[in-house]
């Protein structure tokens, strides 16, 4: 018996051993290293050589269409229904509805929103959710430029990357289906979600501080701010979530916590780099597009597009972002196409002849952005 | 000048990796030996190095005093004096007195016809410090992967190297030497406090022996390892610590670049329940 358990045991172990070496995903030298803090406080981001090309090539932002041919006419005089851009010229809101396909339904064509008998037409719900995006892309390159996306801006495809509905887009998580037994509850964690990076930590951590447009601004600061307690303090769950939005940010840029924090002192902003403040205003932009323009579209999505808890689908960093601190490379994806950099609704606001509000807009193209990995700061 | 008893063994010729006769002597009660020499140089330079870097900084408070590696755009080309490269020469200063003393000590082994288990255990400690200092640099292509030369600097390296992984607890090898080194000190404590209570009795009492010592664990615990086991199984111990210390750390980044949570995926993926 004694020699049964024994062969039984090693032979566990040995497969096991086997499994752990074999299964697993190992890099190998050679690095490409980016040092973004002193030298010797191993503030740096590390990925493999082969890694950081892959994702480069997997993150090249789209040629922009061929400009427009300069016209006076107006897309909200010419068209029926044109709520948004309507003041647009023609061929401008031809170039960017054909751009629009490429990005979001190349396969499924104009038909994925538009109802080919009558273009004017609303039937489809594709046609209203992509109304509202066009008003959120706006939104994000006029209110979130100075603080979050910078002269790069977004187009759909920084999300869509040719898909109806971007890869990266989540719901509240229902949690395991457990109405009773051994383990009913599991306080919300153990599940090794993808969502927190295979981590144990609390794995919808992304509904309590992304979701909500309201929420307390220092609800995710943990960490104290006096040298000794003053009160009792946040409990060790709040800085698991903490933790678990932090690892999700982390995988959602293909960086590590150095990117922002020197982790001797974490909460100190005086020691963290000046991506922090970025994250930070990415933050809050992630719940002002959650809030005010996903959540609005409850009505809007059928039922298939809902989540198991009848919840909208939802950004997060990974939405955008795709695994590089950067999207697209940080390619200025938005300069070619000037009536996404602001809002088009009232007149002068993208009439090319009134610069009044803003520089003058080009139709030349973009130059040809390289794709640029993220600056290193030294 | 008094020699201890045991001093009359340890004070023979002979026994000498390097030089043959012409450092074997005792100066005082030490040996010097071809190693020694070595030891001191290394060990007077490098620390001459140390106290002119510390005054090249800003600070003498002792907690404050940094030596950091060289930014990681040198990588591994020598770097500028004061940009790393006293770093990169007390490194070398370091490694060439760990190992002459780990030579010195194999010599005074031979002398006393024991064993290499000493130069053996420390071997490994400089292994470990090898591996973080020189081993994990080269692989990941830049010396300012070592960690630098401060009391407080070198634990905010460590911190956010273990952040380079998200979360360094779910390293498996991390986990290894963790256990090794909690269970080294319960060895020694349950060991210690076996020897120094059979050794200190209670008035009227006698000095128990190992058969009584055996008796006392197995009565406790339902086994007794022995008195000769015990310091083969603190030594593994001890000695695993160190080792899995290494492992863990030279496979974070050259092996290993993403958070180590995610390393986990292979157990998700067992055939079994995939």
């Amino acid at each position: 018996m004694k020699t049964f358990f024994t062969v039984l045991g090693a032979s566990i172990a040995f497969f096991l051993t086997v499994a752990m070496v074999g299964l697993t995903d190992w890099d190998r030298p050679p690095l490409a290293v980016h040092q973004n803090g002193f030298r010797g406080t191993a503030m740096a981001q590390v990925h493999t050589r082969e890694a950081v090309e892959d994702i480069r090539d997997a993150n090249r932002a789209p040629a922009p269409a061929d400009p427009a041919e300069p016209g006076e006419e107006l897309a909200g005089t010419t068209y029926e229904n044109v709520q948004v851009l309507k003041n647009v010229s023609v061929n401008e809101f031809n170039r960017l509805m054909a751009s629009m396909t490429e990005w979001v339904s190349p396969e499924q064509g104009c038909t994925y929103c538009h109802n080919t008998e009558n273009m004017a037409d609303d039937s489809l719900y594709q046609k209203k959710v992509a109304r509202r995006m066009l008003q959120m892309t706006q939104h994000i390159n006029s209110s979130w430029k100075e603080n979050h996306v910078g002269g790069a801006g977004v187009t759909c495809y920084t999300c869509h990357r040719g898909q109806p509905v971007p890869a990266n887009i989540w719901f509240t998580q229902p949690g395991p289906n457990r109405p009773g037994g051994f383990i009913a509850r599991n306080n919300g964690q153990n599940l090794a979600a993808p969502s927190v990076g295979l981590a144990s930590l609390p794995y919808d951590t992304l509904t309590e501080y992304l979701a909500d447009k309201t929420i307390d601004n220092n609800a995710i600061r943990v960490n104290a701010t006096t040298a000794l307690p003053t009160s009792k303090g946040k409990p060790i769950q709040d800085a698991e979530k903490t933790y678990g939005l932090m690892i999700h940010m982390s995988e959602g840029l293909g960086v590590n916590c150095t990117f922002c924090h020197n982790t001797r002192a974490i909460s100190n902003w005086s020691q963290s780099t000046p991506q922090r403040t970025t994250a930070w205003h990415g933050i809050r932009m992630v719940r002002d597009i959650n809030g005010n323009y996903l959540e609005p579209l409850l009505s809007t999505f059928p039922p298939n597009r809902l989540g198991a808890l009848g919840d909208v689908p939802k950004v997060n960093c990974t939405t955008c972002h795709n695994g590089v601190s950067k999207p697209l490379n940080g390619a200025h994806v938005v300069e070619a196409y000037p009536e996404l950099a602001k809002s088009t609704e009232t007149a002068n606001a993208a009439d090319p002849q009134a610069p009044v509000t803003a520089p003058p807009v080009t139709t030349s193209p973009a130059p040809d952005q390289p794709a640029m990995p993220a600056p290193a700061p030294q | 000048m008094a020699m201890l008893s045991f001093e009359r063994k340890y004070r023979i010729r002979g026994g000498t990796l390097v030089g043959g006769d012409l450092f074997d002597f005792w100066v005082g009660p030490f040996y010097v030996g071809f190693f020694g020499v070595t030891t001191l140089f290394f060990s007077v330079l490098g620390t001459a190095l140390i106290i002119y870097g510390a005054a090249l900084g800003p600070t003498w408070n002792i907690w404050q005093i940094n030596i950091a590696p060289p930014d990681l755009k040198y990588g591994l080309a020598l770097a500028p004096l004061q940009e790393g490269g006293l770093w990169q020469i007390i490194t070398f200063c370091a490694v060439g007195a760990f190992s002459s003393w780990a030579l010195r000590e194999v010599e005074i082994c031979r002398k006393l016809g024991i064993g290499y288990h000493v130069p053996f255990a420390f071997a490994v400690a400089i292994f470990a410090y090898v591996t973080l200092v020189v081993i994990r640099p080269l692989l990941m292509g830049a010396w300012g992967h070592g960690f630098p030369y401060g009391i407080l600097s070198h634990l905010d390296w460590v911190s956010n190297t273990g952040y380079q992984y998200l979360h360094f607890h779910y390293n498996p090898a991390h986990m290894l030497a963790v256990t090794f080194f909690f269970t080294t000190t319960l060895a020694l404590s349950l060991h210690g406090s076996l020897i120094l209570s059979s050794t200190n009795p209670g008035k009227g009492e006698v000095v128990k022996t190992p058969e009584h010592e055996d008796t006392f664990f197995r009565d406790t615990i339902g086994y007794s390892i022995g008195t000769l086991g015990i310091h083969r199984l603190g030594l593994f111990l001890a000695l695993s610590a160190g080792f899995w210390s290494a492992v863990c750390i030279v496979i974070s980044g050259p092996f290993w670049t993403r958070g180590w949570p995610e390393w986990w995926g292979w157990w998700l993926n067992l055939p079994v329940w995939r």
